[in-house]
C-alpha cells in the first residue's frame, strides 16, 4: 500500500472522513454504551460519568471466562493441526509424482465452496456416532483438513527452488528433514497469513459451534454471545455492549496491532 | 517409492476432507431419497417424494426468493461502496490509514457481534434509528418485527461487515494500475469522472466480476445474524435457505428434508463455482 496516489480534493476528503466515521459509528457507540451507566446509554452528554460496571456485570452475567478458555483452545487446538496437516499434504502436492494426485488435488479444492457449515446436518449425525457432540474436539474436527491451507502451502513450497532441497539431500537430510529445515522456514509469510485468517475465523464462527455444542463447558464466545445478547434475556444494553466488546476485543488489538497484515492476509484467503 | 510417500503424506489430511466434505455430501443426497424415520415409523425409501414436497413448500420458494433479494440488495450495493472506499483510500488523503482501518474494522468482527451492535439501532422506541426519526416527527417503527422491512434492515448490517472487505480487493488493483495512465489523462484534460468511467473502472473489471462471484457464494452463508436480529422472521420474512435448513434439521427435526433442502443448496454452489471457473480460464479474475 504505497504512498503514490494523487491528492484527493477537498470536498472527497470530506466525503471519504464521514463515510469512515459512519463506518466506525456502530463500534464508537457500543464503546459508548459501555462504559457509560444505564441512564445514558441513549442520551449522548459529553460529560456523563464514566464506569465500567456494564463489564463487571456482563462478567458475571454470563460464563464469559468459560467462553474465553473454550475460544482459546478451539482456535489454538484448529490451528495447531492444520498447521500440521496442510504442511504435509501441501508437501505431497507440490513436490511429489504420484498417481491420482490431480484428482485428489480437484478432491480437494472441493471443499473451498463445500465448507463444513453447508452440511451441518450430515456432519452432526457423524460427529454424534464418534460421540463427539459437545465436546471442543467436535468444533474443531472438520476444519482441521482444510483446502484453503494446503492449496496456499502447495503454491508456497513449489516456489522453493529444488537446487536448495537436492542440496539438502545431499547432506543427508530425510524427507522429513528436508521439509522441516528446507520448505517450513522459506514458507514462514505464508504461514502467517494463513495463521491469522485461521484464528480470526474460528475465533468468530458460529453456526457449526452452535449446533455441535450444548454446555457452557463446551460453548465458544459467538455462541455464548448470542445466547447473552438474545432479546429476550432482558439484559440492559450497556451490559450486552459491554459483553460485545470483550468477546471481540482480543482480535480487534491484534487487528489495529498488525492491520496490514491482517488486510493482506484477507485478501490471500479471498483469492484463493 | 516417492508415489508412496506421496500418499504417506497426503493421508490424513485425506481421511478428514473425505469424512466431513465428500462423505457428508454424497449421504447428503442419498438420505434427501429416504423419509425422516420416527420411532413408530423407520425410514423408508420414497425416491424423489421430498422433492415433491420441495416443490409444494411455500416456505422454501419464500427463503430461496429472500436469499435472490438478499443477495440482489446487498452485493451491487457492497460492490460499489467498495469501489469509493478503494479509490479514497488510495489517494493522498490525510489520516488514510485511519480512513482505511474504520472501513475494514467490521471485516474482523463476528457476525453476532455485529448483530448485536446493530440491534439497538432497529429497537422500536429507544433505538437510534427510532430517535433520528423522532426528530423528523416520524412515528416509532418495528423495524424487525415487520415483514416490509426486516429483511432490508439485515441487508444494510451486511453491506456495513462486507464493503470494507471487497475494498482491499480493489485497492489492491488500483494500485497495480500504471500511474502513465493517469498522467496522459491529464495532460489530454480529461476530468476525473471521465477517466474513472473510460479507464479505471473497465480495467477494474476482472477485479469487479472476482468480488462479484465470492460475494454471490458468501450471500449463502451467511446467516448468523439471523439467530440475533430476526430469526427468520417475522413469518419468515427475512429467512434465508440455510437458515431454513437449520430450522428444519434441529428446530423440526426432520432430517430427510433437511437434506433435500441442503442438495438445492450444493446445487447452487455448484452452479456458482462453475461460473467462477470459467472466469478463471478466460484470466479475467485478479492475480
Amino acid at each position: 500500500m504505497s504512498a503514490a496516489g494523487r491528492r484527493a480534493p477537498l470536498l472527497e476528503t470530506a466525503a471519504a472522513w464521514l463515510l469512515a466515521l459512519l463506518w466506525l459509528s456502530p463500534l464508537l457507540y457500543a464503546f459508548w454504551a459501555a462504559f457509560h451507566p444505564a441512564e445514558y446509554a441513549t442520551r449522548l452528554e459529553l460529560l456523563a460519568p464514566l464506569s465500567v460496571d456494564n463489564f463487571a456485570k456482563a462478567w458475571t452475567y454470563a460464563p464469559f471466562p468459560r467462553h474465553f478458555v473454550n475460544t482459546v483452545m478451539l482456535v489454538t487446538m484448529v490451528l495447531s493441526a492444520q498447521l500440521v496437516l496442510c504442511t504435509l499434504a501441501g508437501y505431497a502436492f507440490a513436490r511429489f509424482e504420484f498417481a491420482g494426485r490431480d484428482i485428489a488435488f480437484g478432491l480437494v479444492l472441493v471443499q473451498l465452496l463445500i465448507m463444513p457449515e453447508v452440511l451441518i446436518v450430515e456432519n452432526y449425525r457423524i460427529m454424534s456416532r464418534l460421540g463427539l457432540v459437545d465436546t471442543i474436539l467436535g468444533i474443531g474436527l472438520p476444519y482441521m483438513a482444510s483446502a484453503f491451507g494446503i492449496f496456499l502451502l502447495r503454491q508456497t513450497f513449489k516456489t522453493v527452488p529444488r537446487e536448495l532441497e537436492d542440496a539438502a539431500r545431499v547432506e543427508g537430510c530425510s524427507f522429513v528433514g528436508v521439509l522441516w529445515r528446507v520448505y517450513v522456514p522459506l514458507a514462514r509469510p505464508t504461514y502467517l497469513a494463513y495463521g491469522l485468517v485461521s484464528v480470526s475465523y474460528h475465533w468468530n464462527n458460529f453456526l457449526w459451534p452452535l449446533i455441535i455444542t450444548n454446555t457452557v463447558e463446551t460453548r465458544p464466545l459467538t455462541v455464548g454471545l448470542a445466547i447473552f445478547g438474545a432479546p429476550e434475556s432482558g439484559v440492559d444494553w450497556g451490559v450486552i455492549s459491554a459483553g460485545t466488546i470483550m468477546a471481540v476485543a482480543p482480535l480487534l488489538v491484534a487487528f489495529l496491532l498488525f492491520q496490514r497484515q491482517f488486510m493482506q492476509s484477507f485478501m490471500q484467503a479471498g483469492i484463493k | 517409492m516417492k508415489a508412496v510417500y506421496g500418499w504417506l503424506l497426503l493421508t490424513p489430511a485425506a481421511i478428514l476432507l473425505v469424512g466431513f466434505t465428500h462423505y457428508p455430501a454424497v449421504a447428503t443426497l442419498w438420505d434427501s431419497l429416504f423419509s425422516t424415520g420416527t420411532v413408530v415409523r423407520p425410514s423408508r425409501f420414497v425416491g424423489l417424494g421430498n422433492y415433491a414436497s420441495l416443490a409444494d413448500d411455500p416456505i422454501f420458494w419464500q427463503v430461496l426468493g429472500n436469499n435472490f433479494w438478499f443477495a440482489l440488495g446487498t452485493i451491487p450495493t457492497s460492490i460499489a461502496l467498495a469501489l469509493l472506499m478503494a479509490i479514497w483510500v488510495n489517494d493522498r488523503l490525510p489520516a488514510r490509514a485511519l480512513v482505511r482501518m474504520a472501513y475494514f474494522t467490521p471485516t474482523v468482527l463476528p457476525m453476532i457481534a455485529v448483530a448485536n451492535l446493530w440491534l439497538f439501532f432497529y429497537t422500536p422506541q429507544i433505538g437510534l434509528l427510532d430517535q433520528i426519526g423522532a426528530l423528523f416527527g416520524a412515528a416509532s417503527h418495528n423495524w424487525l418485527g415487520d415483514p416490509d422491512t426486516a429483511l432490508a434492515c439485515t441487508m444494510a448490517m451486511v453491506v456495513w461487515k462486507e464493503a470494507g472487505f471487497f475494498m482491499i480487493f480493489y485497492l489492491a488493483a488500483l494500485q497495480s494500475l500504471a500511474p502513465e495512465l493517469e498522467e496522459a489523462a491529464k495532460m489530454e484534460g480529461a476530468s476525473r469522472w471521465y477517466f474513472f468511467r473510460r479507464v479505471t473502472f473497465p480495467l477494474l473489471m476482472p477485479t469487479t466480476l472476482f468480488v462479484l462471484v465470492n460475494a454471490t457464494i458468501n450471500s449463502f452463508k451467511l446467516v448468523d445474524h439471523l439467530f440475533i436480529l430476526t430469526k427468520g422472521g417475522p413469518d419468515n420474512a427475512s429467512s434465508l435457505l440455510l437458515y431454513y435448513i437449520y430450522q428444519v434439521a434441529f428446530s423440526f427435526f426432520d432430517t430427510a428434508y433437511a437434506s433435500t433442502l441442503t442438495v438445492v443448496l450444493l446445487v447452487l454452489l455448484a452452479g456458482l463455482a462453475v461460473v467462477q471457473f470459467q472466469l478463471v480460464e478466460r484470466r479475467v479474475h485478479y492475480r
